[in-house]
């Protein structure tokens, strides 16, 4: 404990050492503002342009949970149906994987031409980049059910839905929330990008607007947002990880 | 009345016969052991009762019900605990009468309560010694509802010390419970400590070689251990354990 503490002040002190860095780099070689704006522009520009961008920042985070809780959900359907029926999963599996190789800054403009600008379209991007991490690692899960446990059950008379509620989905928790952690982080990336699609408000348009009006320190104050959403997400999981799973203090036995 | 009866069975793995014409009676409140060598099928005959796995030939009657591959039928202490880590120790006692129905929580807290662990009843698996774990999972056993329990070398992961404090446990519970019990275990001692009953497996094929049965008066004390009597009991078996594995090497 001790020792992790100790660890995260020594990241700290790195990135106070970068921001030092850059700032003094932007003064000393005179960076004009529009390509590379000094960290204190970028900081005065969220302090004083905060009212304007919570609109947005909360747009996004609704978009960004919404999205994640659709994508979960699917991806802990699509773990559970290939988990029972094992010849389902033969066949569908390949395509799970090529569903990550497709790109999503070219589908996104061919689902506006599908399904238009409304929220559609923007929930099937983010489904699409949170569902894959929850559904291998889900996967991953029940498949690693101890065989002993499972030997148990069966001799006392466990049925096959027994069977998975009382052993195999909370044996798999664990891993299930690995596979959260690294959903939630997309998650916002998700969010910003599909309202590149066309939103009212959000992230991604602030974003878009702030760079087409060469207002690179509103571009960053996006980029440190959608950062600190996504640690902020991936600390929330983490928390209820540990409010939920607090049998797991040693290995399973 | 025998509660459960084993008729003529028989159990091949791919070709080699694991166990051959088998036939097993145990009666009403009776403490059957078996004792057989490493690998002589003593697991094997228990999947076979706990419908795990089906007999090639012959029939296992429970109560007069044939039980060939059905599985729930008998109540279960595998060799290890087994116990379920996210659940406590009064939830995992619970856990038998949970798949078949009904749950029984003021019983489960008075065996709890019995079996010394009153103050555990709440605690995760993870925070108990290998002893406690085997105790809760006896427990568990004992609450699930079938008319007979099978323990599967239930102490053979335990220190000699523990070991045998787990038997006199066991023993004192059972004497106050008397259930069905079908015990396996590689040990003489503990078999002849234990039991009314002595069945010992003859080694591939699995038979029954020989059986005994075990006179000491009950309740049983420790003391019993280290009396002529038993020594003697020890001895005999001992023997003829020794020739008939002679005869079958
Ligand atoms: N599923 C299986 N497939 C093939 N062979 C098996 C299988 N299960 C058990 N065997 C074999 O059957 C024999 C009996 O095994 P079993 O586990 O019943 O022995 P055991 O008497 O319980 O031994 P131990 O005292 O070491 O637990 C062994 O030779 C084993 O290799
Ligand atoms: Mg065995």
């Amino acid at each position: 404990m001790k020792k992790n503490r100790f660890k995260g002040w020594r990241s700290v002190i790195v990135l106070l050492l970068f921001f030092f860095i850059w700032e003094l780099a932007v003064k000393i070689a005179d960076i004009p503002e529009w390509l590379l704006p000094a960290p204190s522009t970028i900081m005065t520009e969220a302090i004083t342009g905060f009212p304007s961008f919570s609109e947005h920042l909360l747009s996004t985070i609704k978009l960004g949970i919404t999205g994640f809780a659709l994508g979960v959900g699917f991806g802990l359907f699509v773990a559970v149906l290939l988990y029972l029926l094992p010849f389902v999963r033969e066949a569908i599996y390949p395509f799970l994987i090529l569903s990550q190789n497709i790109p999503v800054i070219v589908l996104a403009p061919l689902l506006v031409i599908w399904f238009g600008f409304g929220i559609l379209p923007k929930m099937i991007v983010i489904t699409l980049v949170c569902f894959f991490p929850v559904t291998i690692a889900a996967l991953d899960g029940f498949k690693q059910t101890s065989p002993d446990l499972r030997h148990y059950m069966k001799m006392a008379g466990a049925t096959k839905s027994q069977l998975f509620w009382k052993l195999e989905l909370p044996h798999a928790l664990p891993s299930i929330f690995s596979g959260l952690k690294i959903s939630a982080t997309y998650s916002i990336m998700g969010a910003v990008i599909s309202e590149w699609l066309g939103a009212k408000s959000g992230i991604g348009v602030y974003m878009t607007l702030a760079s087409s009006s060469f207002r690179t320190d509103r571009v960053f104050v996006a980029i440190f947002a959608i950062m600190a959403l996504s640690l902020i997400f991936f600390a929330a999981i983490v928390l209820i990880e540990r409010l939920l799973i607090r049998w797991q203090s040693k290995g399973v036995d | 009345m025998s509660v459960l009866s084993i008729q003529d069975i028989s159990k091949k793995f791919a070709d080699v016969d694991v166990i051959k014409h088998l036939n097993l009676q145990v009666n009403e409140g009776e403490f059957v052991s078996i004792l057989g060598p490493s690998g002589s099928g003593k697991s094997t005959l228990f999947s076979l009762i706990g419908g795990i796995l089906a007999p090639d030939e012959g029939t296992i009657i429970l109560q007069g019900k044939k039980i060939n591959s059905q599985t729930g039928a008998v109540s279960y202490m595998p060799q290890s605990p087994s116990l379920l880590p996210w659940r406590t120790v009064l939830q995992n006692v619970l856990l038998g009468q949970e798949l078949k129905g009904t749950k029984d929580t003021s019983k489960a807290l008075e065996m709890i309560e019995k079996a010394g662990l009153a103050e555990y009843a709440h605690s995760y698996p993870h925070e108990l010694s290998g002893g406690m774990k085997q105790r809760v999972s006896f427990i568990r056993a004992l609450l699930s509802p079938q008319p007979i329990i099978l323990l599967d070398e239930p102490f053979s992961a335990l220190d000699e010390l523990t070991r045998l404090d787990m038997q006199k446990w066991l023993l004192s519970i059972w004497e106050n419970n008397r259930r069905t019990v079908l015990f396996v275990t590689h040990n003489l001692e503990e078999a002849l400590f234990l039991s009314d009953r002595i069945v010992i497996l003859s080694n591939k094929p699995a038979t029954i070689a020989a059986e005994f049965v075990i006179p000491f008066t009950r309740p049983r004390k420790e003391e019993l251990l280290l009396e002529d009597d038993f020594l003697q009991w020890k001895r005999k078996i001992y023997y003829e354990l020794k020739s008939f594995m002679e005869q079958s090497s």
